[in-house]
């Protein structure tokens, strides 16, 4: 695919995403793009570290849960503006990334104990999110006041009570920007010598070292970049809900959803994540209609078929959704597939 | 240009390389060369960081070295390859030079052509596209060789670059280290081809249960009643020069 | 309930011991020895139930050196099979280990031969979220069928047991107590004195050699698998009296049989077996001293300092 063409299908696909409410007008399918940009923005964090990196992290709920927490803590106890808490809340995940990553990365930890590591990290925080009370309300978890006051929604950041539009499409654009500006920091990543690094880390330590990469520093800025963004989604999240505790934080629940939309759309590829989210997001909301609606409403179907498709990819599709509509896409235009690019190109 | 002294280094009770003293002057190309399990590639592995030695001192132009990380040691200009290569299986070819030169290049479209100048020198044009994974045992070595350039290194560690090649591979692959030498880069290769060491060599060491026990031009070492008993236990001392001796298998 | 942790003895009545101890700055509540000793006991009880656990999941890691994600779905899953065999046919729970052990190693070799050998293109890290990815399946199916609910099996005998002074142990305590050594030595006679145990113990050691000479590593891998869920199968029974099971029941303990599988060195039983005692102490004096929700720090910090500074365990040597 031609560079001029990538750029031609980026400028359509932000467009529709930016034009989608016109054509959405039930509020139950703009909360459906909602929750697919907000798994895609999840998906990207860990994605950078992940795909990007292969560094398997199995808790970044770590980094949502500190976003999530510093967001309303900071507003519930000491009453600050929302839109000045947001920056402490990223800062603080990319503070708790350099933690775990600089320990994880300077003993040495790859592979499996790299997800172990990061598995248990998410669950100390789990433990003291839900033991000290005193700092953050304990199991009871965090409720922000409500801003009933349409003149103060802006400055409240809760959409939920503003005026038509913000009430509408408010939290549907700010999922968006996040998502863009995530999206901008992976494409930067993939045409800077960080990127290049990154990748050559991901495929050969020892190699990548050898060719003169400090392996520990390129992967403690792919941590700390990767926290930044799975941090401003928890922002997004104690906005939109207004409430946040510990099993939400800091539960297995985020680590899993965070993992599975990159890999079922593509490792290691920009597009990836949001491939992988609007499919999954696609075949959870079809299942609810069709099955859903033989059996009632029972949780866990859409977990359930998300788990056989992650297998089914593990087992079929290396490259991802991505690879997949990059071959069918290669079929169409005619183009040679022999010359196969960079993972990171397709 | 690099100086080896006293280095020792131990894995458990096993001496593995045993107070060695070496020296590659600027501009030659100085062989390392001795049977299997020497300790010839663990030696390399401490001159280039990989291994913390446990005694003895590593110096390159003047500059203590020892013990520095890898990444340290390259962006002082000393760069090895691996006897097993060790390739960016999923990126291209071009991708995988680029890499190298992103030691001393930023910006990416700039190492990006850096590398298509270093696949131009060493015969790799055609293959700029490919994915690393899908090239020929002679192609990854090949490639394996254009990384290490790319980095702009004054000191090349070659550790068998040319094992599991034929005959014309390993006529083209001489050139090529000449050629790298001719530009300037100082050269310092591990080897069982004893033709092409014999060729190459301005000076050869010979290792042995992790000692030094010979060294001299590629002629004198030859003829060395230590080394043939090193590699034949009591044999011919012509025996040495022949290629059935040098098509060894991998050195432990 | 809460399994042996409610089984503390209270501290009312007893005398403190001491003067107010201190740690880290933080004044810890002090209490008589018979109360922490009583703590120990009830922890190594615990520690039985979690070595259970763990024993299953380091043999998979010694022989496959994969991490196990759906041990404890697994464990859950055999959680239900035993209830409904108690509540449908009223089979005792430690009766149905006959029908849930073999049928857990079946499950098991067919879960390693059908789905996980077949997917993982045999790279760990790929394993590691195929396994994952089945825990998930697991876990979700189990709440899309049986629902959130909290089930019990309710023997006769669950609150029968030996007053041992410090502590009152039940029965069940008892029997997970003795299961745990029991399995251990029986797993130990298995690896060295059979045939099969020989041929897992070379794939583990070597898997090239032993494919060379004549041994069939795939069937190999599918064994040690369906052993390590029998395994899981087995404990399921002898915590089925004392443990409701629920859906999330596995994440429960996998995070706990993890640490007990790094703690003891992965791929050593004898280290499971010991590593389950030390955590299972651990947690029991953590909720004693930080109380029931700040102790289980414990756990995680053990962990992450293991993972750190010992990642090869206390017993860090392959399957014996």
């Amino acid at each position: 695919m031609s560079e001029q063409t990538r750029i031609a299908g980026w400028t359509v696909l932000l467009a529709l995403l930016v034009l989608a409410p016109l054509a959405i007008t039930s509020g139950r399918w703009i909360e459906f793009m909602e929750l697919t940009l907000f798994v895609a923005v999840l998906g990207q964090g860990w994605n950078i570290l992940g795909g990007f990196g292969g560094q398997y992290s199995f808790g970044h709920a770590l980094f949502f849960g500190t976003g999530a927490y510093i967001q309303a803590l900071l507003q519930f106890k000491l009453g600050w503006s929302p839109w000045a808490t947001l920056w402490f809340a990223i800062a603080g995940g990319v503070l708790v990334g350099a933690f775990v990553g600089y320990l994880s990365f300077r003993y040495g930890l790859r592979g499996s104990y790299f997800a172990l590591i990061t598995l248990a990290f998410a669950e100390a925080f789990h433990v003291l999110s839900r033991s000290l009370v005193a700092v953050t309300e304990g199991g009871r978890g965090v409720a922000l006041d409500l801003n009933l006051d349409p003149d103060r929604a802006l400055t409240t950041f809760q959409f939920n009570f503003g005026g038509d539009f913000l009430k509408a499409y408010g939290f549907y654009y700010t999922i968006l920007v996040i998502l863009m500006l995530a999206y901008a920091a992976t494409w930067w990543m993939e045409h800077t010598r960080f990127g290049a690094q990154l990748v050559a880390v991901r495929e050969n330590e020892d190699a990548a070292e050898a060719l003169g990469i400090d392996a520990f520093r390129v992967k403690l800025g792919a941590i700390c970049l990767s926290a930044a963004i799975t941090a401003a989604a928890g922002v997004y999240y104690t906005q939109k809900f207004l409430f946040i505790d510990p099993g939400i934080a800091y539960g297995p629940t985020k680590s899993v959803e965070a993992l599975f939309a990159p890999i079922i759309g593509g490792l290691g590829t920009v597009l990836g994540p949001l491939v992988g989210a609007l499919f999954l997001h696609g075949l959870g909301e079809f299942a609810k209609e069709t099955i859903g609606l033989v059996w009632e409403d029972r949780p866990g179907l859409d977990l359930i078929l998300f788990g056989v498709v992650l297998i089914l990819v593990l087992a079929f599709l290396p490259r991802g959704l991505v690879g997949l509509l990059d071959l069918a896409w290669r079929r169409l235009s005619g183009a040679a597939p022999a010359a196969r690019k960079g993972k990171a190109d397709a | 240009m690099l100086e080896v002294r006293n280095l020792s280094k131990r894995f458990g009770g096993l001496l593995a390389v045993d107070d060695a003293e070496l020296t590659v002057p600027e501009g030659a190309i100085v062989s390392l060369i001795g049977p299997n399990g020497a300790g010839k590639t663990t030696l390399f592995a401490a001159i280039a960081g990989f291994l913390k030695p446990d005694a003895g001192r590593v110096t390159l132009s003047g500059e203590d070295i020892t013990g520095l990380t890898p990444h340290d040691v390259c962006r002082r200009g000393l760069v090895r390859t691996f006897q097993v290569v060790q390739p960016f299986a999923n990126l291209t070819v071009r991708d995988n030079i680029a890499v190298g030169a992103h030691t001393r290049i930023r910006g990416r479209a700039d190492a990006r052509r850096h590398a298509e100048t270093i696949a131009a020198e060493l015969g790799m044009s055609e293959m700029l596209d490919q994915p690393a994974a899908a090239l020929t045992v002679a192609g990854r070595k090949r490639l394996e060789l254009a990384r290490a350039l790319a980095t702009g290194p004054t000191l090349l560690l070659l550790d068998e670059v040319m094992a599991g090649l034929n005959a014309t591979e390993i006529e083209d692959i001489v050139r090529v280290i000449r050629g790298i030498r001719e530009a300037g880069v100082t050269i310092f290769l591990i080897e069982h081809v004893m033709q092409a060491v014999m060729s190459l060599s301005d000076r050869t060491y010979v290792l042995n249960n992790g000692a030094i026990i010979s060294q001299g031009t590629p002629g004198e070492v030859a003829s060395d009643p230590q080394v043939i008993e090193a590699y034949l236990g009591h044999g011919a001392s012509q025996a040495i020069t022949r290629e059935a001796t040098a098509a060894g298998g991998p050195d432990a | 309930m809460d399994g042996a942790a409610a089984t503390a003895v209270p501290s009312a009545g007893l005398l403190p011991f001491g003067d107010k101890m201190e740690f880290l700055g933080i004044d810890l509540p002090s209490y008589s020895w018979a109360t922490v000793f009583g703590s120990a006991i009830s922890g190594v009880f615990l520690g039985a139930v979690y070595a259970l656990v763990a024993l299953g999941l380091t043999l998979i890691y010694g022989v496959l050196h994969i991490i196990n994600f759906a041990h404890g779905s697994l464990l859950m899953l055999a959680m239900f099979a035993v209830y409904f065999l108690w509540k449908l046919l009223g089979i005792d729970p430690y009766v149905a280990m006959l029908i849930v052990v073999p049928g857990g190693f079946l499950f098991g070799y067919g879960l390693q031969r059908l789905i996980i050998g077949q997917s993982s293109h045999g790279r760990d890290e790929i394993i590691l979220l195929v396994t994952l990815g089945i825990a998930i399946v697991i876990e979700n199916a189990a709440l899309f069928a049986f629902s959130a609910d909290e089930r019990l099996v309710q023997v006769p005998y669950d609150m029968d047991g030996i007053d041992l002074g410090v502590t009152y142990a039940v029965y069940p305590e008892l029997a997970a107590l003795g299961g745990s050594l029991l399995i251990t030595l029986l797993l130990w006679l298995f690896m060295t004195r059979t045939d099969t145990g020989k041929a897992i113990r070379a794939v583990a050691k070597e898997r090239r050699g032993a494919r060379l000479v004549g041994i069939n590593v795939d069937h190999i891998f599918a064994i040690s698998f369906g052993i390590g869920t029998a395994c899981v199968a087995a404990a399921a029974s002898l915590l089925a009296a004392t443990y409701p099971v629920h859906p999330q029941f596995g994440y429960l303990f996998v995070l706990i049989a993890f640490t007990i599988v790094v703690l003891g060195g992965m791929g050593s039983f004898v280290g499971a077996l010991v590593g389950g005692f030390i955590i299972g102490i651990t947690e029991q004096l953590g909720r004693l001293y930080l109380g029931e929700s700040l102790g289980l720090i414990t756990i995680s910090a053990i962990f992450i300092l293991i993972l750190l500074f010992r990642p090869t365990g206390l017993f860090g040597q392959r399957v014996r």
